[in-house]
């Protein structure tokens, strides 16, 4: 006889400060994890990004290269590249072990709000204020992009990957899911401007967040809308939303420097985070722990349960 | 009988070679060495392999040392007192190896013909010949054979030319009185096989003055065969492959050469024989081949075989010696060339006649110097037209050119064109794809080309008619006839016109077809008929305007037709200028979509769903199969519409927008609070607007009237609920405002501002006015409402405006800090700033410090840059109004516009188009 499966163990929130990451690099355009949470980059407004391991904050890499601030970056799969595009229009390729950039991809007309690695890191997709999405090429030394989605009629400011999917958030107030697989582009009027994107950890539902203060959860397939969650502020600057790691909350940084969190389903506030006085820019969720990465300013913070040991090795 | 038959038979039978020993019962047949096993050794048992080069290649002396087993042991010592070693003289074989001396060495010791006695293949015609034919043969390099069976000796014959004096390379018959090298056969008369008759020869060439003794004869020359079989393989004109012949008899690959520079016939012996005197090996050798290991000639194997050394025209014999070879000067004996060969053959002109003397080459002058003044511009002549110039004077000249009207021979052939010209001397048309350029012009071009010629025809006739009253007094013969004379004159020329492509009047059927007979009747020359086929109906005026214009018509076609037809060619392929690629499917209409999202009814009425083609080689990296593997198109499907569509173009005036801004500025008017901020791009109505397709457009257009009705109440509802949620509602309404106006803007300045650079920065001027119009007023409301400035949670940018509305009268760096903050991220969210903007009081200072810093490093960096340009433009227009302020706040804009310009004027780096604005 089949015994009834364990209870799901009560979703944490991050509440607690664990680490701060005095960065040192201007101004934090972004904070990202990498494919395994170990590690974390920070994108800074002195053209740099910084490796670093935020569970025991300690710096780990310096990447200069960009010609501008870098404002977006992402890590490859195995951990042994790092894809950035910053202000200076490119989308750079680092090697991670040496610091080296092994490709610059330029192309861009303007700066590049965010990169992603596909699955395989073989494809860096960049999206772009000149309201491009560019496809570039890790494996072939083509100089040119192998495709370039510019339906887009504004400013792209959050790109996405799935396994065949690519999922853009752009500043005309759509948002964009480009299917591979079945060849079709979904276009979802949300009509504010759109500031992050991002799918479920199961991979049916969108979360976006847009300029009117509101995040809005999508179902994937029929652009029904399945939630809608307010209470932050997010007015003027491209913000990032997440979801948590069981995909029962959803977050959102806020001008007002905090980081607040609904119940998904609920859609009832959950939590609001204060971090700091500034503009909370960059959020970043751990893919496996309650484990967040906020970047405020110049410094990035991270956060764990409150039932976390400090002193305890971060599993 | 059938034993004795056998038994002679036996006895016949000649047996070469030993024969095989018997097989022993049961014993198994041995299998041959396979190749790659065999080893040849040499006379002491070594296997003889390579050794390496300085030794040749083989093992030399003992075990490649000198010497003997014991070593090296002179022979010429001896070491004995009472012998002494007497001095021996070395010759070469002292020096040679034992396998040198051997029957296959370089100096063998045996008895061996000499070439002496040798029946070599001395007789070079003989070779040749066989040469040839062993390259025409079936089987190439059968004619060995005849070497191989061929007699050992001398034919008689040979023998017997030998005795009475004859030499090898001489030719048969009683010598001659000349040099022999300048002999040469008389062209005309070909003698194969044998030497040419004395007289024949003799007479032929006697130019030469050299020293020639009287007594002194020379054995006529060796005639060559000539080689008449027909070239029938694919190889390169002289290559003969590998002669087996050759390869057998060690010849030379230098003699191939003889073959064709026949004529070095004692060069060649003397060098050829000196080789062959040498016992040379047999072995292959050829173009083909490397020089082998046993190979003692490797001389040329690097020698590239040039052009120069074959003929490249068909020609006698060289002259001379052939010592000089291709390149020495050639004796040009027969310097006068045929005149026949560049006669012309064909039809003459009449008037013309061929020339009896070639004409001398074409001597070239040069263009003589200017003079230092001139000026290259010519004054032309007054010309006169037949409609509007003085007859008289006409008729004079033409007479004094000796040029009569009636006279049509003379006429025609001075009045002939090109094509006429050509269809007399009966050549072939040049291949033009389209007999008429106005083929090649659209329909469009070719309907005005018409109008514009009927109406310069108008005013011509017009002119005609007025200036014939006056003129026709002393003009003898009538218009009439003049005009018949050119028709008759047309109707000569048109002969060659075939009008069959050429449809003038395409677009009236019947005009065309009376044209087209008009023009027939022209060719037959029946000038009579031709009112025949014009209009019955027509009036007599019309009747002759259409008669003139069919003439223009043709004559217009006959300048055009062939002149330029050849020109041209017809595109293959169709662009059509008028059409665009647009995308097939469109996002469809945001009003719709507006509407749902108030309603909050997401799902169909806010998605789009288009067919989208990924890039093959994505769908390969993202490992996914292509959804469309047999479509070469990526992206969204896209169809071509009219360019110049007029829904292309329509952009209706957004009923909601221009309501909104109505209502924005009544707001302006009573709150004077809020004024247009930046344009920014992601108004998204207008931009999905321009891009919308006609059927949306006509909608939207229709749906305005309901619109207006029902847009206003959308920003107050906004503003109030903001406004509730919010501990600052004043400041939060003005974003909202702001953010409101932003989405409203009219696309008029976003465009300015994207194309214009001048206006851009006039507009971007005029927006920072407004700007800072607004900062005081808020700051003033501020202070009214006597808000805490200080709250940690109200917007930045708020704050940001606030601060320079405060820092205001202290310093001007701060507000062009931040409008070049602005104008940095213009499109788009904004990026947060880098520091913390709530105590801002505290952060003032450092915030300062940080931004100058900023500003300097960027103004270091971007100094060329025009953006750089325009921000200076602005820090000063900046100053300069906060000057202006001082004195006067509440001026208009205008007058801060032209202090600004004035303020301008003394800057450095204004753009002309700037200054022709103002």
């Amino acid at each position: 006889m089949a015994f009834p499966r364990p209870r799901p163990a009560r979703p944490e929130l991050p509440r607690q400060r664990v680490q701060t990451l005095q960065c040192g690099q201007g101004a934090v355009r972004a904070a990202r994890f990498n494919a395994d949470g170990n590690y974390c980059l920070t994108c800074g407004s002195d053209k740099t990004l910084k490796l670093w391991n935020p569970h025991k904050g300690t710096a780990l890499r310096t990447y200069q290269g960009h010609g501008y601030e870098v404002l977006d970056a992402a890590g490859s799969f195995d951990n042994s590249q790092i894809c950035s595009g910053g202000a200076d229009k490119a989308v750079a390729l680092w090697d991670v072990t040496t610091g080296q950039v092994v490709r610059k991809y330029r192309g861009h007309a303007g700066k590049v709000n965010c990169v992603q690695f596909n699955q395989e890191a073989t494809v860096i997709v960049s999206g772009s204020i000149d309201s491009t999405v560019r496809c570039w090429d890790c494996r072939s030394r083509r100089p040119d992009p192998i495709q370039v989605l510019d339906e887009a009629k504004d400013g792209i400011s959050s790109v996405k990957l799935s396994a065949h999917e690519i999922l853009t958030g752009s500043v005309d107030g759509r948002v964009r899911r480009y299917d591979l697989r079945t060849g079709q582009l979904c276009s979802d009027y949300i009509g504010s401007p759109i500031t992050s994107v991002c799918f479920s950890k199961d991979g049916q539902c969108v979360l976006a967040a847009s300029l009117d203060s509101t995040l809005r959860l999508l179902d994937k397939d029929t652009g029904e809308l399945l939630g809608e969650y307010t209470g932050h502020r997010s007015t003027t600057y491209r913000l990032d939303c997440v979801l948590n790691e069981q995909d029962t909350h959803v977050g959102c940084a806020s001008e007002d420097g905090h980081v607040y969190f609904w119940d998904l389903v609920e859609g009832s506030l959950a939590l609001s985070l204060p971090v700091g006085q500034g503009v909370v820019q960059s959020l970043a969720f751990h893919p496996r722990l309650p484990c967040l990465l906020v970047a405020t300013q110049g410094q990035v913070t991270l956060w764990r349960e409150d039932t976390f040991q400090p002193e305890g090795d971060p599993s | 009988a059938a034993v004795e038959s056998s038994d002679s038979e036996e006895e016949d039978l000649v047996s070469y070679g030993s024969p095989l020993q018997p097989l022993q019962e049961g014993e198994r047949i041995k299998k041959p060495v396979p190749l790659q096993e065999q080893t040849v050794k040499d006379a002491k048992g070594r296997y003889q392999r390579f050794h390496g080069a300085f030794t040749g290649g083989f093992s030399a002396g003992y075990f490649n040392t000198v010497g003997t087993k014991e070593g090296w042991t002179p022979s010429a010592f001896v070491s004995s007192r009472q012998k002494r070693a007497d001095r021996t003289v070395l010759g070469p074989e002292d020096f040679m190896d034992e396998e040198d001396l051997s029957e296959f060495g370089i100096a063998p010791k045996d008895i061996t013909t000499t070439d002496d006695f040798a029946s070599n293949a001395k007789d070079r015609i003989k070779e040749k010949a066989r040469q040839i034919a062993g390259v025409v043969a079936p089987i190439p390099g059968t004619t060995a054979f005849d070497d191989l069976i061929g007699p050992s000796k001398i034919t008689i014959g040979v023998e017997l030319l030998r005795k009475m004096g004859w030499k090898e390379g001489q030719g048969i018959g009683p010598r001659v009185k000349r040099k022999p090298c300048r002999q040469k056969p008389d062209p005309t008369v070909k003698i194969y096989g044998c030497a040419l008759p004395p007289g024949l020869s003799e007479g032929s060439e006697d130019e030469e003055d050299d020293y020639q003794p009287e007594n002194v004869t020379f054995a006529p020359k060796d005639v060559m065969p000539v080689d008449l079989t027909p070239k029938e393989n694919v190889h390169g004109l002289g290559y003969k492959g590998l002669d087996p012949s050759q390869a057998l008899f060690g010849v030379s690959a230098r003699e191939h050469l003889n073959l064709f520079t026949g004529g070095s016939e004692e060069t060649s012996n003397l060098l050829g024989d000196v080789r062959h005197s040498k016992g040379r090996k047999l072995g292959i050798t050829g173009q083909a081949f490397g020089v082998g290991a046993l190979e003692e000639e490797d001389d040329d194997i690097y020698a590239t075989d040039t052009l120069s050394k074959y003929d490249t025209v068909l020609k006698d014999e060289e002259p001379g010696d052939g010592l000089y070879g291709w390149t020495a000067p050639k004796q040009y004996k027969s310097k006068k060339r045929p005149e026949r060969e560049f006669k012309y053959i064909g039809k003459v002109l009449a008037g013309f006649s061929l020339a009896s003397k070639s004409s001398s080459p074409i001597k070239v002058y040069p263009p003589p110097s200017l003079p230092r003044n001139y000026r290259p511009v010519h004054y032309f002549r007054p010309v006169l037209r037949a409609g509007n110039a003085n007859s008289h004077l006409q008729k004079a000249l033409e007479e004094s050119t000796g040029k009569l009207e009636s006279d049509a021979t003379h006429q025609s052939r001075h009045a002939l064109n090109a094509a006429q010209r050509r269809e007399q001397l009966g050549e072939t048309e040049l291949k033009g794809p389209a007999p008429s350029i106005l083929e090649y012009l659209s329909e469009k071009d070719r309907e005005r080309l018409k109008e514009v010629k009927q109406a310069s025809e108008q005013q011509m006739k017009a002119k005609i008619v007025s200036q014939q009253s006056p003129s026709s007094r002393f003009q003898s013969p009538s218009p009439e006839d003049a005009t018949n004379k050119w028709r008759m004159q047309l109707g000569e020329q048109l002969v060659n016109a075939g009008s069959s492509d050429f449809k003038p009047f395409a677009k009236n059927p019947e005009k065309q077809k009376r044209y087209e007979n008009f023009v027939k009747s022209l060719k037959q020359g029946e000038k009579d008929r031709l009112e025949r086929f014009l209009d019955p109906n027509m009036t007599e005026w019309e009747r002759g305007r259409e008669q003139e214009e069919f003439f223009r018509a043709a004559i217009f076609y006959r300048s055009s037709n062939s002149t330029l037809s050849s020109r041209f060619t017809r595109a293959k392929y169709e662009d059509d200028v008028d059409k665009v690629e647009v995308p097939r499917d469109q996002e469809n209409d945001i009003d719709d979509k507006e509407t749902a999202v108030k309603m909050k009814m997401f799902g169909k009425l806010t998605r789009d769903n288009f067919e989208w083609h990924p890039d093959k080689l994505l769908c390969k990296r993202f490992n996914v199969r292509d959804p469309y593997p047999d479509s070469s198109v990526v992206g969204l499907p896209k169809v071509k519409r009219d360019k110049y569509s007029v829904f292309n173009f329509l952009t209706v005036a957004e009923p909601t927008t221009s309501v909104t801004q109505a209502t924005n500025e009544k707001i302006q008017e009573s709150s004077s609070l809020n004024k247009p901020k930046k344009s920014s791009r992601w108004d998204v109505s207008d931009k999905e607007k321009e891009k919308k397709d006609a059927i949306s457009e006509f909608i939207s257009l229709a749906r305005s009237k309901a619109d207006v009705q029902q847009q206003p109440p959308v920003p107050a509802t906004e503003e109030c609920t903001t406004g509730t949620t919010e501990t600052l509602p004043t400041v939060v309404t003005d974003e909202d405002k702001n953010q409101e106006e932003e989405s409203r803007r009219p696309p008029m300045d976003l465009f300015k501002a994207i194309f214009v650079s001048s206006s851009d920065e006039k507009s971007s001027s005029s927006e920072e006015e407004s700007d800072e119009e607004q900062q005081p007023t808020t700051s003033e409301r501020e202070s009214e409402t006597t808000k805490q400035v200080d709250i940690p949670d109200s917007s930045s940018s708020n704050l940001q405006e606030s601060v320079t509305a405060t820092t205001d009268s202290g310093t001007s760096s701060l507000p062009t800090s931040k409008q070049e903050l602005d104008a940095t991220e213009e499109f788009g969210p904004k990026l947060p700033p880098a520091f913390s903007s709530g105590r801002f009081c505290k952060h003032l200072d450092r915030k300062e410090k940080h931004r100058k810093i900023r500003e300097r490093h960027k103004t270091k960096k971007e100094r060329k840059r025009k953006k750089e340009k325009k921000k200076k433009h602005k820090k000063q227009k900046n100053k300069g109004k906060h000057k202006n302020k001082k004195s006067e706040k509440d001026s208009s804009s205008d007058t801060t516009d032209s202090s600004d310009s004035l303020s301008d004027m003394d800057t450095t780096g204004l753009s002309p188009k700037e200054l022709l604005r103002r």
